[in-house]
């Protein structure tokens, strides 16, 4: 559980930015996935449990584009 | 079935229709400084252009050239990324800096699209593509990959030397692209030629060059033929009935992508193919760690796709400005080298460094923004498998000459000839 009682973080990519390179659903398909035109998506749609944070953070550090943000 | 209009008559004979370019003095020779001088296209740059990057990176950020009638090339990966996203000021309309310049009409189609398009043309020319590209439709492709992979190594039996480059890396992306485009398998020599001359032959003659892009249509023609008269469930297929804004694409726009993705696709996975077995068998630690332990691999394409990325592009600044400093003159190049900036220490820690299992990569091998490589799910499949199935038949292997290897000339880097100790 996190401080403020919420117990998942927040993930979203900015379909803006999002250019598909794929790097987050390569290196974490457990909380990634493509759309049929190839563009990032977060499997659960948003919410993800906190130790899973590990791996969106990956996802983070990865993303060309600068495109996925997380958020407690 | 009733011939298809498009195709009868050939969509190039029609010179009055086709505006004029700019052609500039073709310039050769060394280099006297390469803030002021720099060249692609000479030896040196070719053989190792690190640290020529690296110097001007700390002295000169955005070198300048009066060769190829003028240009930039940034070396900031920060520079190298504002131009990429910067499509108001640089086009796309030529990505091949050379001694000619399309004439500005052509855009935002550009010649062969999208690679070669401009807002806002390109995101409809290149939403097209996107499906057939995606991970999920290109794993269609990888048993048949990793079959042709392992047929390739059956034939170095009784060989302890082979080359890499000729004999291995340079064989699976033509095949795979010829198999995506419904051409036949045997054609792969062919294509090499065109590649060649799209890439490497920037300082041929202007004449030259179009004779032997000529060369290129014509093969593009007679498969839009056969693929009209036998339609099949393929790339040429699909090209030939799709259709944008309510109209199937004129000829020049299939033609032009056909050319696009037989040409982008083979040069730079070869070279990425080739670069990476090069590391590995002059670096026996990283060779072993990975034979030892697999689940590196993903991490460790990555990490090769930076440090030795394959492929630098073009662009045509559109007006006179002055950007970050330097007086840039409509029309000017700017050489967009993703290698530099992939080695920019801003960027990455221990930039010059090979790290096989580096955690933090926003390398831009793919490029940045709207043109991000459309097959780069191709290409990653292509090199896993073809390091995976390399480092499983042949575990152990080094350079047999390191003097005897040599590098391909222009905007796609890679070795060309590779000479491994496989036994
Ligand atoms: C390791 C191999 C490869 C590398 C490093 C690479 C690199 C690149 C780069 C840097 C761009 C951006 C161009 C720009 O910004 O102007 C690009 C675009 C493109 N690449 Fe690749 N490429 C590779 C393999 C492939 C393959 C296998 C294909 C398909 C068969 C392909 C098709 C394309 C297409 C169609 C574009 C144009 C995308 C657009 O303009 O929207 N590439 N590639
Ligand atoms: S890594 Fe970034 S750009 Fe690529 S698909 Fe994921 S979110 Fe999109």
């Amino acid at each position: 559980m996190l401080p403020d009682g919420k117990n998942t973080v927040d993930v979203e990519i900015d379909p803006g930015r999002c250019q598909g390179h794929g790097r987050c659903y390569d290196l974490v398909p457990e909380l990634f996935g493509e759309d049929e035109e190839g563009y990032g998506r977060v499997l659960s749609g948003g919410p993800v449990p906190p130790d899973q944070e590990a791996g969106a953070r990956r996802a983070v550090l990865n993303c060309p584009e600068r495109a996925i943000a997380t958020q407690p | 079935m009733a011939a298809d209009p498009r195709f009868i008559r050939d969509f190039r004979e029609a010179p009055d229709e086709r505006p004029f370019g700019t052609r500039s003095e073709i310039i050769t020779g060394p280099v006297s400084d390469w803030a002021s001088d720099f060249s692609h296209t000479e030896p040196e740059w070719s053989a190792d252009p690190y640290p020529i990057m690296d110097d001007l990176r700390e002295r000169c950020p955005i070198a300048r050239t009066e060769r190829f009638g003028g240009g930039w090339l940034p070396t900031r990966f920060e520079d190298v990324a504002a131009i990429a996203y910067d499509t108001e000021r640089f086009s796309s309309r030529a990505i091949i800096m050379s001694n000619f310049r399309p004439p500005r009409e052509l855009a935002p189609v550009g010649g062969s699209p999208p690679i070669s398009s401009d807002p806002p043309f390109h995101r409809d020319a290149r939403k097209l593509l996107l499906p057939a590209f995606t991970k999920a439709a290109v794993s269609r492709q990888e048993p048949a990959t990793r079959a042709f992979c392992h047929a390739l190594i059956d034939d170095f039996a009784g060989q302890t030397v082979v080359d890499a480059a000729q004999d291995y890396a340079q064989h699976i992306p033509m095949r795979v692209i010829a198999a995506m485009l419904g051409f036949p398998p045997e054609d792969g020599p062919r294509f090499r030629e065109f590649v060649e001359n799209t890439l490497e032959g920037v300082n041929l003659p202007p004449e030259e060059r179009m004779a032997r892009m000529s060369a290129l249509f014509d093969y593009l023609l007679d498969q839009i033929h056969d693929h009209l008269d036998h339609p099949r469930d393929d790339l040429t297929s699909f090209l030939v009935n799709a259709e944008l804004y309510g109209h199937k694409l004129d000829a020049g726009h299939v033609a032009g992508t056909m050319a696009l993705l037989l040409i982008a696709g083979i040069d730079t996975t070869w070279s990425a193919i080739g670069s990476s077995l090069w590391h590995l068998a002059r670096t026996p630690a990283d060779r072993e760690r990975l034979v030892a332990d697999p689940g590196l691999m993903r991490t460790a394409i990555e990490e090769f796709l930076r440090a030795y990325a394959p492929v630098t592009m073009a662009r045509l600044v559109k007006q006179d400005m002055r950007w970050r400093g330097a007086d840039m003159r409509a029309d000017d190049w700017i050489l967009l080298s993703f290698p530099a900036a992939n080695r920019d220490p801003a960027q990455f820690d221990r930039a010059d460094e090979v790290v096989i299992d580096r955690e933090v990569n926003r390398h831009a091998a793919f490029g940045l923004g709207i043109h991000r490589c459309v097959g780069s799910h191709l290409a990653r499949m292509e090199l896993r498998v073809a390091l995976e199935v390399w480092l499983e038949r042949v575990p152990e292997f080094t350079l047999a000459d390191p003097v005897a290897v040599t590098w391909s000339a222009g905007q796609i880097r890679g070795p060309r000839t590779l000479p491994l100790r496989i036994g």
